[in-house]
This record gives C-alpha cells, sequence and structure tokens, in this order.
C-alpha cells in the first residue's frame, strides 16, 4: 500500500507493536473473565478449552497484560498529563459527539477524552491486577476476607475496564482515519489537523 | 457424584429452575456434643467409606490429627479445653460441612453444576464440573471446602449422599458408638435435639441449646451444644454465619446490570454511528493538503 509520504508518524513500530500485545490480552482476558463473570456467559470458557483452562490461563494471560501495560504507561503518562484546555474539551464533548466539533478547543497529541480514559484505564488495571493477585488461589494463599473483597473488586473493576474500551474502540471507529495509526503508525495531516491541531502545529511546523 | 434417586433442586452457574415437581423428606444430621467422647471412629468411618486417606502427619502435641480439614480430611475432631463455670470443660466438635440451606459456595461457584444442592438439602460437589477457581472457599461462612492440591479440586463432606440415597446413614452417623451423631428427617432430628437440650438443662447446663443457624437458612448439620450461647468456644464455630456481603454483592443483582450496561454502550455506539454518521475529517481540510502535496 502506497501512503502519501508527508502523512504524520503518530505511532513508532515499537509503540504499536506494546498497544496490540495489551489488546489482545484484554481481549482473551475480557472472554474468559466474563465467562466467569455471569452464568450466561460460561460458554465462552470453550473458546479456551475448557473451564478449568480458562482458570488457568485467565491469571498467567493478565500477568503479561500487566508487564505490557506498565510498560506502555510509561511510554505515554507524560502524553497524558490533563490540563485546561482538557476540561474544556471534556466539557464540550457533548456537543461533538452530536456531530459538531467546531468549537472544540484545539487539542494536542491527545484530547482530554484520550487523557481521561488512559488514568481511567490505568486506575482499572492497577485494582484489577492487585485484586487478581489475591484471587490467584493456585499461587497464593490470602485471607477469605481479602479474597471476598478482592472479588467484587476485581468484578467491578473489570466490567468498568471493559465499558471504558468499547468507548476507546467505538471512538477509534468512529473517528475515521484513526484505526490507521495503530495498524501502520501514520496519520494524513488533514487529520491531524482536524482533530489534535495542536500536535499537527508542532510536527509540521505549520499553522 | 450425581444421583437419580435424590433430586437436585438447585445447581451452581444456573440461571433457571431445576426439576422441581417432586420433593424428598428435608434431612439433617445431628452432632451431640456433650455426648461425643473424641474417639474419631466418625473420622475412620468417613475414610473408609470415601476411600480418602490423609497424608501421616504428625503429632505436634494436640488431640486435633490432622490438623485441620483438607481434600482427603471431609470430617475432623476439634477439641477446645475451656473454662466455664469454673470447670475445666474438653468441648469436642465434629467439623466439617453444615450442608447450610442457602450455602455460600454454591452461590459463589462460576461452574455450571460443580456444586448441587438436593432436595433433601445436602450440598454435594460434582468434581468432574469443577474448575478449580476456589470461589467455593470465598463463599463459605464455615471456612470448609478446600482445593486439592494433586487435581485442583474442591472437595468437603458429602454427607454421604450416595448412602443417603439408598436410604442408609451416612458412615460417621453410623459408626458412632455412642450416638451422638444421630441421621434423620431434619424435623425428628429437632424434635431429638429438644429432648436432648432438656435433659443439659436439667443437669446445670442452662444454656444448651440447638446450633441450626438461620443466617444461612438453617443447616442440614445441627449440634447439641452445653453452650448455644457461645459456639465459639467450640473451636470458632461461627456466632451469627452468614454469607458474606461482599458475596452477596458480588453474586447478586450488580452483575446482570453491569452486562446490561455494556450491552446498552455497544448497541448505543452502533445506534449513534447510524444515526449521527461518522466523524469524518472536513473536505475542505482535505483539499488543503492535496493542494500542499502538489505544489
Amino acid at each position: 500500500m502506497i501512503r502519501n509520504p508527508r502523512d504524520l508518524k503518530r505511532y513508532t513500530a515499537s509503540e504499536r507493536a506494546n498497544h496490540w500485545v495489551v489488546g489482545i490480552c484484554f481481549i482473551l482476558l475480557a472472554l474468559s473473565g466474563l465467562a466467569f463473570f455471569h452464568p450466561s456467559l460460561y460458554p465462552l470458557v470453550h473458546l479456551f478449552g475448557g473451564g478449568t483452562w480458562a482458570r488457568i490461563l485467565h491469571p498467567w494471560i493478565g500477568v503479561v497484560m500487566a508487564v505490557f501495560f506498565i510498560i506502555m504507561f510509561f511510554r505515554f503518562a507524560s502524553l497524558n498529563r490533563m490540563g485546561e484546555a482538557d476540561w474544556d474539551w471534556l466539557s464540550k464533548v457533548g456537543k461533538m459527539v452530536d456531530g459538531d466539533d467546531h468549537d472544540m478547543p484545539v487539542q494536542g497529541k491527545y484530547n482530554g477524552g484520550q487523557k481521561l480514559l488512559f488514568w481511567g484505564l490505568t486506575v482499572c488495571m492497577v485494582l484489577i491486577t492487585v485484586s487478581g493477585v489475591v484471587m490467584w488461589r493456585s499461587q497464593f494463599s490470602f485471607p477469605v476476607g481479602m479474597m471476598r473483597i478482592s472479588a467484587v473488586v476485581h468484578a467491578a473493576a473489570a466490567a468498568f475496564m471493559i465499558g471504558l474500551i468499547f468507548v476507546h474502540v467505538y471512538a477509534a471507529l468512529w473517528t475515521r482515519g484513526t484505526i490507521r495509526a495503530m495498524l501502520y503508525g501514520t496519520v494524513t495531516r488533514a487529520w491531524a489537523k482536524q482533530h489534535h491541531r495542536a500536535w499537527y502545529r508542532q510536527m509540521t511546523g505549520k499553522n | 457424584m450425581a444421583l437419580q434417586s435424590l433430586d437436585i433442586a438447585r445447581r451452581s452457574a444456573t440461571t433457571t429452575e431445576s426439576p422441581m415437581v417432586r420433593a424428598t423428606t428435608e434431612i439433617a444430621k445431628l452432632i451431640d456434643v456433650s455426648a461425643c467422647i473424641g474417639c474419631k471412629a466418625c473420622q475412620a468411618a468417613c475414610m473408609e467409606w470415601n476411600d480418602i486417606r490423609p497424608e501421616l502427619g504428625n503429632n505436634v502435641g494436640v488431640y486435633d490429627n490432622p490438623q485441620d480439614l483438607d481434600d482427603k480430611t471431609w470430617t475432623l475432631m476439634r477439641f477446645s479445653e475451656v473454662e466455664e463455670n469454673g470447670r475445666l470443660e474438653w468441648l469436642i466438635r465434629k467439623d466439617g460441612c453444615m450442608h447450610c440451606a442457602d450455602p455460600g459456595c454454591l452461590k459463589a461457584c462460576p461452574a455450571p453444576g460443580a456444586i448441587i444442592q438436593y432436595s433433601n438439602g445436602i450440598v454435594d460437589f460434582h468434581q468432574e464440573n469443577c474448575i478449580g477457581c476456589g470461589y467455593c472457599i470465598t463463599g463459605c461462612p464455615f471456612d470448609v471446602p478446600r482445593i486439592s492440591k494433586t487435581d485442583n479440586k474442591a472437595y468437603k463432606c458429602s454427607l454421604c449422599s450416595d448412602r443417603v440415597a439408598v436410604g442408609q446413614a451416612p458412615a460417621c452417623a453410623k459408626v458412632c458408638p455412642t450416638g451422638a451423631i444421630r441421621f434423620g428427617a431434619k424435623e425428628d432430628m429437632v424434635h431429638h435435639a429438644e429432648a436432648r437440650i432438656e435433659d443439659l438443662k436439667e443437669r446445670g447446663y442452662q444454656n444448651a441449646g440447638l446450633y441450626d443457624p438461620q443466617g444461612v437458612g438453617g443447616t442440614h448439620v445441627m449440634y447439641v451444644l452445653q453452650h448455644a450461647d457461645k459456639p465459639t468456644l467450640y473451636a470458632g464455630l461461627p456466632a451469627d454465619p452468614q454469607i458474606s456481603p461482599m458475596v452477596a454483592l458480588w453474586k447478586g443483582v450488580a452483575k446482570p446490570l453491569a452486562l446490561l450496561a455494556l450491552g446498552a454502550t455497544a448497541v448505543g455506539s452502533l445506534f449513534h454511528y447510524v444515526m449521527k454518521g461518522p466523524n469524518e475529517v472536513s473536505k475542505e481540510l482535505e483539499e488543503e493538503m492535496e493542494k500542499e502535496d502538489s505544489q
């Protein structure tokens, strides 16, 4: 596929690989975790070779995800510091979702919604990882009271995180020209100027 | 193991009803702690009938042997030395599954059919459906189920469901030399307990009573206790066992609601796309860039 050499580089190959390792882990964890979340979804265990296999694999996949999420966190944390423009953007997001983005404040590499999502996912990951370790009965042995709390925290944080990922995926699908940034790393200048004008200026030196 | 001669009333991780057109008599095992001499015949009979042999342990200076319940020790005499009314008392409680009417293990279990409750009240584990997550331990208010280190399946007392299915008493009740363990219809056992309690009260145990905790809907293993006002004297028997509110929250209405919310998010996204259309780059910007490119 021939792309415009003047396209803007948004993600390096290593960043993309990192993202997709986390993404694949997330999908596998969500499917195996939802199987234990509610009886109606228990048949999902068959994607993993049955209930026992799902129980064995789920925490190990979780370890891989946690490790790669931490790496990703350090790659992107400094780019996700919330500023005034971000809160301004968030206060106007309703209008944008309604289909009119003309009044949106100029955004850098990430807009307020993306940044909030980043921190939301980070909090969820911390809660899920810590509670998941407590619940990992084949490897650890924690007091039953801690396990009971962890079971609730794990389920609640995971359900919330799946919701956040739905928003993340839909936002990427809805905003045309976005998915390619995570597939082969570049976006068009027009895309950048429309959605992340401050970043466009920084990358091109133009206004 | 599933026994067709016993009807299954409840099944773990199953949201629809079990066949319920007939019901068997509610049964119970009554353990009269005041009549127990601590001979451990019940432990031996349990091992023998169920064909399980716990690892040989070491004597650590107490009578409890083995030290704790495990995957191969489904019942265990727990010995407590206490001082009550100025006298030393040796309280011996046969510990094991209480077969709750409202079983926390069954409620917590995510694997369909791994834990079942027969209509006669017995709560049984079906190891072939068990996935080894240990949620049953998290759910149990009595700390009874144990995960095997060899096969990662959960085990506990089955109240000899196989014997009960063919009209026999559990092995422990059959073997008890003092009649401290009795088995029969729950109604009859409650009745029998009343006579025992009356007798104990006459002998100075003013607080004697039946342990059939209502916090778990009553149990199908009941104790006659000399000090029913202080169940914790008996090796930490919980005074008011209940399914932890955490477990109730975890397994309650929150999950279907969460699924509904997730479904609504997914469907809502689709409808948003259909009704509002994609967020595309404006034509002017694209033309502006094209102009730049041709320069």
